[in-house]
């Protein structure tokens, strides 16, 4: 076979092979959005499950989906930003840095299931949080660090050397430089981070079985240390838990699911692309 | 000190505290699967630990299966994965036109985004089904139903990472390949494979980790029977992975049961596993370059 030969066929391959990659993509969220629209409504996304969940609304779920991402990112953006800040800005080269690299890149390989034990041991036994909020919210931190600390730090060190030399030189110490020229240079990047990094905790489920997700609880929570229903959870709960669950209410839940996150990713692509073209450097 | 050198200082070291978190986190997490699990090791002996039978209410807590069972559906995942999210990752640095790129990228970071549990909600209304007809078996709920899901777990990040390493290939290999007279596809598979290979490696480990520690995908398609895989037909039975077997019984079982323990012995195994894969990554990642990469790089 001439090498023109081999280089068409094997262009082909591959880009069947891509095509074969994406397609179902598109079609999983065409027939999710297919199959769940007619179970949306005003009532759906504000009332709570009735007769025992097969019918009603998901509210309780919603909110608390919405809690624990919050409770996520109060603990997850705060420590993970100033991770970044030391990695990328103080920490020299030398073992103890990759020791924290290495943890990192460990963090986040570690199964989620993982973090789930972990978070039952720690946080609701050992320091006796109970299943809550607080206890799920920071076992899903510790899981979303090392997609805001390795994020954030990719942003900041985007940042060209010669603004901090400016800085430094019209007389700014280095946090002063740090606070008010690289951090504001570096922001829309660390945002797409952290709205991936809570993204991804929004969405997970197993972290959250055993330290937060009420199987059913149609009231709100009352505080950081009550239990919560959760939109995944809910979803596994009514796909396979549930017999005689009505189907359209799955797909509702899914979709409803699935749109929250989705709008995060489609979020975070805005900021990037938005940004990167307004940057003039 | 003035009173500026003081917050420069106490900046500093809380800086550096949250930089050294990661580092706690990591031992806190070893240490409380240990503090929980290590019982289990005494209540069950090693070789009943090694045991080929799960039956955790008649007193069997053998791993043997569900270690087999995650296998099998991690290898199944990875035969999928592999060519696939490695084609794509070709696809989208190297012959994709710019406005396909532009498609391509953000719908596999779409993929990446998909919660677990839709994928899993989908498998079992949708794939399973179809997978029964499909290949005429008396489920649809097997542990290849569980791959192919897995697999598109594990092709965002395998796709990402490989593409990363083939974009890092410095354009004056290609050049010169070219002007030597290769083809296109020449170039690709002779010059800029073999130059991004560390990177692909780790694109391919990274993807086969998240593939094994995938839990919820697989607890719901893959229908949980804790049977030892010893035939290649196991690949379309039922089977139960460790992940799935956590995820399914720590909701039942007593505090402090041995069975409590033993489900954190699993946890321990897991940590392990991912903890050696991303070791492997990493060492390929922090690899000091050869003296000829310097050189040409």
């Amino acid at each position: 076979m001439s090498r023109q030969a081999t280089q068409r066929l094997m262009f082909a391959v591959i880009t069947v092979a891509a095509i074969t990659t994406v397609t179902p993509i598109i079609l999983v969220v065409g027939y999710i959005f297919w199959q769940g629209a007619p179970a949306v409504s005003i009532d759906f996304l504000s009332t709570g499950p009735r007769e025992g969940m097969r019918a009603g609304g998901i509210f309780p779920a919603i909110v608390g989906t919405l809690l624990l991402t919050l409770g996520t990112g109060v603990i997850a953006v705060p420590l993970g930003i100033a991770a970044a800040i030391y990695l990328s800005e103080y920490a020299g080269d030398n073992r103890a840095t990759r020791l924290i690299r290495l943890a990192i890149i460990n963090l986040a390989g570690i199964p989620s299931v993982v973090y789930g034990l972990f978070g039952l041991g720690l946080f609701v036994l050992f320091l006796r949080f109970g299943t809550s909020i607080l206890a799920g919210s920071l076992t899903l931190a510790i899981m979303t660090l090392p997609v805001i600390i390795s994020t954030a730090e990719e942003a900041i060190r985007a940042v060209p050397q010669s603004f901090r030399v400016v800085s430094v030189s019209l007389g700014g110490t280095k946090w002063q430089t740090i606070r008010r020229v690289v951090l504001p240079q570096a922001l829309p990047g660390i945002l797409t981070g952290v709205i991936l990094g809570l993204e991804r905790a929004a969405g997970e489920t197993a972290p959250i079985l055993f330290t937060v997700a009420a199987f059913f609880l149609p009231r709100l929570p009352h505080s950081v240390f009550d239990q919560t229903m959760a939109l995944p959870y809910h979803l596994f709960v009514i796909s396979t838990q549930v017999p005689g669950m009505p189907i359209h209410i799955q797909y509702g839940t899914a979709l409803v699911l699935l749109t929250f996150v989705l709008s995060m990713n489609v979020i975070a692509t805005f900021v990037r692309s938005y940004y990167r073209r307004r940057r003039q450097w | 000190m003035t009173p500026r050198n003081l917050r420069e200082v106490v900046i500093e070291s809380l800086v550096r505290a949250a930089g050294y978190s990661a580092v706690v986190f990591v031992g806190l997490i070893f240490f409380f699967l240990l503090r929980e699990g290590l019982p289990g090791f005494a209540e069950v002996s090693l070789p009943a630990l090694f045991g080929s039978r799960w039956y955790p209410t008649e007193g069997h807590y053998g791993l043997l299966p569900l270690i087999g069972g995650s296998l099998v559906v991690t290898l199944g995942a990875a035969a999928i994965a592999v060519p696939f999210g490695l084609a794509t990752a070709i696809f989208i640095s190297e012959i994709a036109p710019r406005w396909a790129r532009e498609i391509l990228k953000p719908l596999v970071e779409i993929l990446g985004g998909l919660p677990s549990v839709v994928l899993g909600f989908l498998g079992v209304l949708v794939l399973a089904p179809f997978m029964r007809v499909l290949l005429n078996l008396p489920t649809g709920l097997t542990a290849f139903t569980g791959s192919v899901l897995l697999a598109g777990m594990a092709i965002p990040t395998l796709v990402s990472v490989a593409e990363d390493a083939l974009d890092a290939v410095p354009r004056n290999y290609r050049d010169a390949a070219v002007a030597l007279g290769a083809s296109e596809w020449q170039t690709i598979w002779r010059v800029t494979l073999p130059a991004a290979r560390s990177g692909v490696l780790t694109a391919v480990m990274l993807g086969i980790g998240r593939a094994i520690g995938e839990t919820m995908t697989v607890m719901m398609v893959t229908g949980n029977a804790a049977r030892l895989p010893t035939t290649p037909n196991s690949l379309f039975l039922p089977i139960r992975t460790m992940t799935a077997t956590i995820a399914a019984e720590m909701g039942e079982v007593a505090n402090g049961s041995t069975h409590y323990h033993v489900l954190f012995v699993i946890g321990i195994v897991l940590f392990v596993i991912s903890f050696i894969v991303n070791l492997a990554a990493g060492a390929v990642v922090f690899r000091r370059p050869k003296r000829a990469e310097r050189v040409l790089s």
